[in-house]
């Protein structure tokens, strides 16, 4: 069943697969309906990024390395985690600029310098074609692995002729179907959705593949985990491999590989293009954020399983290919043709984006703008142009794969799996400096970019690439350890002595080192252009609304020539597409063009061509001032600023409404005040006037009468003394209450005990409470209650809380309780009575100055041996108790179901000695 | 109803805390704990945890904006 002819036939007859489903998403989506349109589909095309050095080396990686495989995959989940702030800018970005690759981010960025855009895409040309052949010789090694198993595959490789190769003609199939899907339209920030979609149903096979050896390993080799993690720590050297002695560089390495990883997601050319390029609707990001990284880790589940369980049972065969050997092992047929297709989707959807991405900045950025340089080429015929466009991105395709096969045939051999990967990542981390600071700091300056971008490149070259070379035998490798002519702190794995790091930390860390600081030290002193601090404007100002509708065009031109430049680079199709708002009439040719036809030109050419050369080409029919960028800078910032100013202002008038909020309700409590004063006033008056008059009626007749009776003469006297008490202890309290407010009520505490105090205040009052029919009912739990206190004061509470409560008993059985009893380190005192009670609201009202209670049942003679209070008692009541430490306040009374008034005070402390 | 912007402070949160579960010095805990390193499954586990928490706080209806027309 593994003959070479099933092999060989399973394999084309699934590429044909790929070609079917691409097929079917481009016809569904010319007829509106969409396949990528789900956040699910994006998910899983972003999954491209688990390649076949994820599927293969992975585990070779965790055979080795212990579980630093794992933080290649951590790295993204923490990317993804940011996805809704970080990358989420970079889509705007991209959807309003009609950003094609990552160089074009990063040249538009820059002022839509065409160098800037030139050297990144020479450095991805560099850095991924390694990566790329990666792909193809894992296929070549698989398929050997597959067909000549048990003998050892590799052998055999390098006497066959390219010819028979299969990865040869997987390479060739490969670019029929990326030219097919991948240049179907000139518009290379369109997105592809049938190459998405197979992406996606790749991603899928990958992982049910992989998880199928795992499950076999794990519960068919062996009898479930626990068996396998049993036998595994029975072998010390196989445990020891799980921890992070395994891990290389220790700590620092484990934070460096996380970096590398975390910053490679977001620059890898093929992820910018499935993230950015290829997102169809921002909101899918959210899904994504979690859906992707739940990829990962089931695709990673069973790794190290399965290198545990390849180190037990084949011993010291390749690890990289444990994943193949262990079904193959167990004589089984179906199952490694399954793993060999699950490594051919990881391979072959890699191949297809990244070659896709690097196509794309080839052409745009390489060859376009030499090839606008040329005179000649503006001469050309209407559409022609476009044809060369798609021509150059085809041949481009074509050279991109046969430069990996070329690789791949050539030096291939020499490395690893794992190290091509990660060497191709350090690379692609250059771009962030220049890609994520740009985002973010205005003032990033397109040289510094530029130089921190070379030099970022030259340290990987020097600490990754060369000594790679160097291990693969093709240089002299005696500069490792001695460094170059002798010179020590030069070695490549040891820059400037940094020792006993693991290379790629060692590496990432002077890299980025050089390129942060070249970019950051240069910006620092540089003037940016107009035309690129607009750029920076709106790229830093991307989330804000309605940035992006100002026209940026202020130049002059017809819609004649605009159309025939058009009509040249993009065709006649697009071109009525631009000008779909105006009647295609020969007659306006000489009309000048409106700025919105102009931005609408521009960007159609950006998406075929980058934003450099659309920029040259429009300049070159756009006469005058072809860009108002002053104002558009001015807009800009007057955009941020005013946005700073709404805000403040918000905060101001907010603020401004709280305090006239509580201006207002202040000033309703002084207008109560007020009014309560005036009652008041008139109240005293009314008081004071009552036993004034009688005193002055009942002296009036002493006086005049010489013959009255000597009782009646004694019942007079006594009613003017009565009166007399009466107008003075009026008197006393308006003045008590006077000192209260005014802090000049002077106190005299001393240790006292409360319950003798009660007990003096209630027999004080016994006498005039029977008098008035009221039932006193005492009970003092502690026999002492030691407080400090003034004594006259708190007698004086004491006899104002039970005359109160006398008043408010009920008219026909008053009854009032008093308890005292120890609480917490407090006394309270509790005068209950059996009358109406206070309602909850009056509850902290009773305290007011002047608030006197209404009571319901008040008989309208309510003259009858209960005076009125004047409303003074309650509130120089809590005075004086505040003063001493204490507390007043009204609460339903528990026994006799009237109001309850509590008075707290704490405990003194016990006398010294 | 959960306002954005604390949908937003949750994800920072969230970050903040992966960052810390996935890198040194709390990935020496579980690596020297026993004698034989528990890395794998505590990294396996957290990761799990990182995950479930985002679906959380993405999917929940009440902080998904609504769909666009």
């Amino acid at each position: 069943m593994r003959s070479d002819i099933v092999v060989l036939s399973v394999a084309f007859g699934y590429l044909a697969l790929l070609f079917l489903i691409a097929a079917w998403g481009d016809r569904r989506a010319e007829q509106g309906r969409s396949l990528i349109g789900s956040p699910n589909v994006y998910a899983l095309s972003i999954a491209v990024y688990c390649t076949a050095w994820t599927f293969y080396g992975s585990v070779g990686r965790a055979a080795q390395f212990g579980p630093s495989f794992l933080l290649i995959y951590l790295g993204p989940t923490l990317a993804m985690l940011m996805a809704p702030f970080l990358i989420r800018k970079m889509v705007r970005i991209a959807s309003a600029q009609r950003i094609t690759s990552i160089a074009d981010f990063i040249s538009a960025r820059y002022g839509k310098s065409s160098g800037l855009g030139a050297l990144v895409a020479l450095i991805a040309l560099i850095g991924i074609t390694p990566y790329i052949a990666l792909q193809l010789k894992a296929i070549t090694v698989t398929h050997a692995v597959l067909v000549n198993y048990p003998d050892a595959g590799d052998l055999r490789l390098a006497d066959e002729p390219f010819w028979l190769d299969k990865s040869f003609w997987v390479a060739l199939v490969l670019a029929v179907f990326i030219i097919l899907f991948g240049t179907r339209h000139l518009d290379a920030s369109e997105r592809h959705e049938g190459m998405v979609a197979a992406i996606a149903f790749e991603s899928l096979v990958k992982l049910i593949a992989f998880l199928s050896v795992g499950i076999f390993t794990v519960f068919v080799l062996f009898q479930g985990p626990g068996d396998l993690f049993a036998r595994v720590a029975a072998t010390p050297e196989l445990a020891a491999r799980l921890g992070l002695d395994a891990v290389p560089g220790g700590a620092t390495g484990w934070a460096g590989m996380l970096v590398l990883a975390f910053l490679a997601f977001l620059t890898l050319p093929r992820q910018f293009q499935v993230l950015v390029v290829e997102n169809v609707d921002e909101r899918h990001l959210a899904r994504a954020s979690w859906l992707f990284p739940l990829y990962l880790l089931a695709i990673n589940l069973f790794v190290i399983p399965i290198a545990m369980a390849g180190l037990l049972l084949m011993g010291d065969a390749d690890p990289d290919r444990f994943v193949l050997t262990l079904p193959l092992s167990a004589d089984l047929e179906g199952l490694p043709l399954l793993v060999f297709i699950g490594g051919l989707s990881a391979a072959t959807s890699m191949v297809i984006v990244e070659t896709i991405a690097l196509s794309t900045m080839v052409s745009n950025q390489l060859i376009m703008p030499l090839l606008l340089r040329t005179r000649r080429l503006h001469r050309s015929a209407s559409g022609e142009l476009a044809g060369w466009l798609l021509g150059i991105r085809r041949v481009a395709i074509v050279l991109i794969l046969l430069l990996g096969y070329l690789y791949h045939a050539l030096v291939g051999d020499a490395y690893s799996l794992v190290t091509i990967g990660l060497v191709s990542f350090a690379a692609a981390c250059q771009f962030a400096p220049a890609m994520l600071i740009g985002m973010y700091w205005r003032g990033a300056h397109h040289r510094g970019a530029a130089l921190g971008l070379i030099a970022g490149t030259l340290v990987w070259a020097w600490t990754l690439l060369i000594p790679g070379f160097a291990q693969s035998g093709w240089l002299d490798a005696t500069f490792l350890e001695q460094g170059p002519f002798g010179i020590v702190w030069l070695r490549p794995y040891a820059l400037f002595g940094l020792e006993g790091w693991d290379i790629y930390t060692h590496s990432l860390l002077w890299s980025l080192t050089a390129n942060l600081g070249l970019l950051v030290g240069v910006s620092l002193f540089s003037r940016q252009s107009p035309l690129e601090q607009t750029q920076a404007a709106l790229f830093a100002e991307a989330m804000h609304p309605n940035l992006l509708e100002t026209s940026l065009w202020h130049g002059q031109t017809t819609r004649g020539e605009l159309r025939t430049l058009l009509d040249r680079y993009l065709g006649t199709g697009t071109t009525a597409r631009v000008f779909a708002d105006t009647e295609p009439q020969t007659s306006d040719a000489e009309q000048p063009a409106t700025p919105a036809q102009i931005a609408r030109a521009e960007q159609a050419l950006s998406g075929a061509l980058g934003n450099a050369s659309a920029r040259v080409l429009i300049n070159s029919v756009v006469r005058g001032e072809a860009l108002d960028l002053e104002s558009i800078l001015s807009i800009l910032d007057t955009t941020s600023e005013t946005l700073e100013i709404n805000r403040r202002l918000e905060q101001k008038s907010s603020e401004l409404a709280l305090a006239s909020e509580e201006l207002r309700a202040a000033n309703e409590r002084l207008r109560e005040l007020d009014r309560l004063k005036d009652e008041f006033v008139a109240m005293v008056s009314h008081e004071l006037r009552t036993p004034l008059t009688s005193i002055r009626a009942f002296a009036e007749i002493l006086r005049d009468s010489d013959n009255l009776p000597e009782e009646k003469r004694v019942h007079f006297l006594d009613v003017v003394v009565k009166e007399s008490q009466r107008l003075s202890r009026l008197i006393e309290e308006i003045l008590d209450l006077a000192r209260l407010e005014s802090g000049r009520l002077t106190l005299h505490p001393q240790s006292l005990d409360l319950v003798a105090l009660v007990r003096h205040s209630v027999d004080a009052v016994h006498h005039m409470q029977a008098d008035r029919g009221v039932a006193l009912e005492v009970v003092i739990e502690p026999e002492q209650a030691p407080v400090i206190g003034d004594p006259d004061r708190l007698e004086q509470v004491i006899i104002n809380l039970l005359d109160n409560a006398g008043k408010f008993a009920d008219q026909e059985d008053a009854r009032v309780r008093l308890s005292l009893l120890p609480h917490k380190r407090h006394y309270r005192l509790m005068v209950e009575d059996n009358g109406p009670g206070i309602g909850e609201e009056e509850r902290e009202r009773v305290f007011e100055k002047f608030h006197q209670i209404q009571r319901a049942d008040a008989a309208p003679d309510s003259r009858h041996g209960r005076p009125r209070g004047s409303g003074l008692g309650l509130p120089i009541s809590r005075g004086i108790v505040a003063h001493l430490g204490g507390r007043l306040w009204v609460e339903e009374a528990p026994h006799l179901g009237g109001a309850c008034l509590i008075m707290e005070l704490p405990e003194a402390p016990p006398e010294p000695g | 109803m959960l306002s954005v912007p604390r949908r937003r402070e949750r994800l920072l949160a969230l970050i903040i805390l992966a960052a810390l579960l996935f890198t040194p010095p709390l990935v020496l805990v579980p690596d020297r704990a026993m004698a034989i390193s528990w890395l794998p499954l505590y990294l396996f586990i957290a990761w799990g945890l990182i995950i479930g928490l985002t679906a959380w706080l993405m999917e929940s209806p009440s902080t998904r904006k609504p769909p666009r027309e």
